[in-house]
């Protein structure tokens, strides 16, 4: 008799343990193949996979096996032309219409330098894209700093709020204060119970005793009918308390240079740079806010669209856009309640005098608020005085680095320098 | 049987729908005496199949990342519609596991049912091949024990280290059956009793094959003691159980690959009877179904419109041509043995005095239990099929200019081209023939294989990446030796390289 089986429900993913063997194994390529793929990649696409593209020799799975030449007898089917005797021209490269030997997959591994491209998901992606990585800094706040709780179950209690009684617990209380302040009287009713039996049993005719029994018997349970079913201590309340946990929420401030000297070129650097940022913070925190703050003299608060794609002119100013930054964070990201990361792009272009104003805010109202902030200067000149300004501060904080990137293949490595695990 | 009532023949599938198929597929095929195994018949999605594609059709199989890689591929095609998926994939096991895949029409499930789960079924039951060279009681078993134990292999020495012998193994699984010699049947229980005693065994075996220094009377018979005492064919085996330096777990992942390698190697060898088994028996079970009133006509119609695609054969210059169609050279033998065995021709009673005539059911079951496909086509192969496929054998030698047509389907050629297609599908003339020659046991234990080319067709260009698989296995020199039909020995290549 057969069996059958549906097996339409069982694990779907077989083969995902092979699959992520094939990946481990060829890491090395399809991390270099990752790290292209970043500079390519439209920018505003951060929720699909990637299509990975890699070398076939680095697959072949090699085999002894027959090669050209020698001599070979073959059949084909199909004749409509061919007597014995005659020769046919040896078809060009390939193996053409030879190899009949009905073998199936006969692996082409081995030759040829085919590439192979398959699509990995877009956490096999990020996790290929992030891996070595880490927030710096996190380790240096304290629990203690961080004041967002979470409210957990604790037990139960015996006040609280209507709706948080817990029935079974309370009934349950209940009955044992019952059970407990009926016990005596029960059993003494039993008593009395097996007495008048016995009386009524021996003599029919009512005698004073078993008046008085009956008298007894029946304040007994009045007694006991008295004891109340719930009283007000047998009340269970489920307990709640809450609980200090680390924020999962982070804010990241985009700070860009809108000035005529920044091209749609520049800004499309640093926006990339924005989207890895963005994109290694999800993985960390739930919640991610971004704000953010374009400038040229003036500062100014902007959503997305503007931010990478209106044109402005005129001066710079770096200091408005700190103070702003400053301004928004104190106003509505509390330190103790987010975590607050910065990223400024510019040219490098700041009016002279206000330099020494940037390396006050900063040192002084931002970085004591912030996780981390990158300083990123996108250009092919020489540094100016706001480069010089920072490095200094970047040496003296750990949470604030600079970097210099001079076309879009640096963005990733900067990147991965500016997270780079530190070994301990 | 005049008595059947119709069975729906809607499209769409239902679990009453294929018992009620199943019932009728069977009672055909015991009529026609197919002995099989009890089956046990899956329902999977086309991921699933994709699965089980990916682990060359084991139900169980230890994890390798060279499955990843044939599954990545697999659902490509797949996906871009580069390639359909097969209707059905079998197992020779007992009971016979055959899975169905469930975008399959309702006619696609009795076909896949009448090919896989009696035609299949059967072949894997009777044919010599598979009786005694493939244990089908136990192979399931002994798949989860591979599986059990290279994933303890990899929780205890590492992933790196065991993919690197399964790389290895993998490369010389071809060379790791006995062609000849009969295996042992395995079975599990057996194998998990035995092989912690095995571990001790061999490895103390080991270190004494290795001992250098033998006492003095005993050296001259040492030195004339030749290893291996004859060439060994098996390669995998002969590392396995003589290469000095392997750890004891590290040889039985190589048997474990050996053991596989068997179990699959009396498939290769019989394609064309196999699938052609199967396909003549969806055929002529559902066409038996058709004249017995089961089965409607939209029924046979589909059916029919399947059957024609799995059977056909382009001819040489087609753009689809790639090599004869397993499935339609064996169906069209098959059936011709039943032709040749209910209307003889003149012809068929002088080729095949014995079975002309004779009762073709009988004749059909001593062909499927007695013959693998190189035996089976220079037995059954007859003009009538030379002349309908319009065969024709050509010569294709490197040293000249020219391919040349010996012989066609005419009365000269045909004992030829029957001659020539056999030994197309003689295994042995198609994977190169290497053999442990010898081993150093005294000065720097390397070891000389020899490859002995089959009509001075040579070794492919991979063999240099082959050397170094041995080599890491071995773990001491590998040599490579071609030895041509004069004798002549030529040196193809050595791991480490030497310095020229």
């Amino acid at each position: 008799m057969a069996h059958f089986i549906d097996r339409r429900l069982n694990g779907k993913n077989k083969s995902s343990v092979n699959r992520q063997r094939f990946i481990r194994r060829n890491k090395a390529q399809i991390k270099k193949a990752v790290g292209d793929a970043i500079t390519s990649r439209s920018v505003t696409d951060v929720e699909t996979g990637e299509q990975i593209v890699i070398p076939r020799k680095d697959l072949s799975e090699p085999f002894f096996h027959q090669g050209k030449g020698g001599k070979r007898e073959q059949v084909h089917p199909g004749n409509d032309k061919f007597q014995p005797g005659d020769k046919i021209e040896r078809p060009p490269e390939g193996n053409g219409s030879g190899h009949g030997s009905g073998q199936g997959n006969a692996s082409d591994s081995g030759e040829g330098n085919d590439e192979f491209s398959f699509e990995i998901s877009r956490d096999e992606y990020l996790d290929l894209l992030f891996e070595d990585l880490e927030l710096p800094n996190l380790e240096q706040k304290e629990v203690s700093n961080i004041t967002e709780t979470k409210v957990v179950r604790a037990g139960f209690s015996s006040v609280g709020l209507p709706n948080n009684i817990n029935i079974v617990r309370s009934l349950r209380k209940s009955q044992a204060r019952r059970i407990a302040m009926t016990g005596s009287k029960r059993r003494e009713l039993r008593v009395l119970e097996e007495r008048i039996s016995n009386l009524l049993a021996s003599n029919a005719s009512p005698t004073p005793e078993i008046e008085q029994l009956r008298k007894d018997i029946a304040h007994l349970k009045q007694q006991i009918k008295k004891v109340p079913f719930i009283d007000d201590f047998d009340i269970q309340y489920n307990n709640y308390v809450s609980f200090p946990c680390p924020s999962s929420r982070a804010v990241m401030f985009c700070l860009m240079d809108v000035s005529g000297s920044m091209d749609q070129a520049t800004k499309d650097i640093a926006k990339r740079f924005y989207i890895l940022l963005y994109l290694f913070l999800s993985r960390t925190y739930k919640t991610i806010e971004v704000v953010y703050i374009r400038h040229h003299t003036q500062a100014k608060e902007v959503d997305e669209q503007e931010f990478f794609y209106s044109q402005e002119t005129g001066g710079t100013i770096v200091s408005s856009a700190l103070k702003l930054m400053h301004n928004i964070q104190q106003a509505r990201y509390p330190a103790s309640q987010w975590n607050v990361y910065g990223a400024q792009a510019s040219d490098g272009d700041n009016w002279a005098d206000d330099t020494p104003l940037c390396h006050k805010l900063l040192a002084e109202n931002i970085l004591p608020n912030s996780r981390y902030f990158s300083y990123i200067e996108i250009t092919n000149r020489a540094h100016q005085s706001l480069w010089d300004a920072y490095q200094e501060l970047s040496e003296q904080k750990s949470q604030f680095a600079i970097k210099h990137i001079k076309e879009v293949s640096d963005i990733y490595p900067v990147f991965r320098q500016l997270f780079e695990k530190k070994l301990a | 049987m005049s008595s059947n009532k119709l069975l729906d023949d809607g499209s769409d599938w239902t679990f009453e729908k294929l018992d009620s198929y199943h019932q009728q597929i069977k009672i055909v095929a015991q009529r026609y005496r197919l002995d099989t195994y009890p089956n046990q018949i899956e329902i999977i999605t086309s991921e699933q199949m994709m699965d089980a594609y990916s682990s060359v059709g084991m139900p169980i199989g230890y994890s390798h990342w060279s499955y990843g890689k044939k599954f990545i591929q697999t659902q490509q095609g797949y996906n871009r519609g580069q390639m359909g998926l097969a209707y059905e994939i079998v197992i020779n096991s007992n009971p016979c596991i055959a899975y169905l895949m469930e975008e399959n029409t309702m006619t696609m499930q009795a076909l896949v049912i009448a090919h896989a789960c009696y035609g299949h079924n059967s072949f894997f039951k009777n044919n010599y091949l598979f009786t005694t060279w493939t244990d089908a009681d136990s192979i399931i078993d002994y798949l989860v024990f591979a599986k059990k134990f290279i994933s303890d292999c990899e929780e205890k020495h590492g992933i790196a280290a065991v993919e690197n012998i399964l790389d290895s193994c993998h490369a010389l699984m071809n060379l790791g059956v006995d062609r000849y010699k009969r295996p042992s049947k395995i079975s599990m229980h057996e194998e998990l009793l035995r092989q912690q005693e095995r571990e001790q065994y061999l490895q103390s075996q080991v270190n004494d094959l290795w001992r250098t220094v033998p006492k003095s009377d005993d050296l001259d018979s040492l030195i004339k003691q030749r290893i291996p005492s004859e060439p060994q064919e098996n390669i995998l085996y002969f590392i396995e159980k003589n290469a000095p330096l392997l750890k004891s777990w590290q040889r039985e992942v190589i048997r474990i690959v050996r053991k596989i390698s068997q179990y699959f190697y009396p498939q290769k060898q019989t394609q064309v009877m196999n699938e052609g088994w199967a396909t003549f028996w969806h055929y002529t079970i559902l066409n038996t179904l058709y004249d017995d009133g089961v089965v409607s006509e939209k029924f046979i119609l589909e059916f029919l419109h399947h059957h024609t695609n799995v059977v056909y054969q382009p001819p040489y210059h087609s753009q689809y041509y790639n090599g004869i169609n397993p499935y339609a050279l064996g169906f069209a033998m098959f059936s011709d043995i039943r032709r040749i065995c209910e209307q003889p021709t003149p012809e068929d009673r002088q080729w095949f005095p014995d079975i002309a005539g004779s009762d073709w059911l009988d004749t059909l079951h001593f062909a499927c239990k007695n013959f693998k496909d190189e035996s089976f086509i220079s037995q059954y192969l007859s003009p009538h099929l030379m002349r309908q496929m319009k065969l024709f054998s050509v010569t294709d030698d490197a040293a000249k200019d020219h391919i040349l047509v010996d012989s066609i389907h005419n009365e000269m050629g045909y004992r030829q081209i029957r001659d020539n297609l056999a030994k197309q599908y003689n295994l042995s003339n198609l994977e190169p023939n290497i053999q442990v020659y010898d081993v150093q046991i005294e000065g720097d234990r390397s070891i000389t294989l020899r490859y002995y080319p089959h009509q001075s067709i040579p070794l492919a260009k991979s063999s240099d990446e082959m050397l170094k698989h041995l080599h890491r296995l071995w773990g001491f020199e590998v040599k490579l030796e071609q030895v041509d039909d004069a004798g002549e020995v030529e040196m193809l290549g050595t791991c480490p390289k030497r310095k020229a």
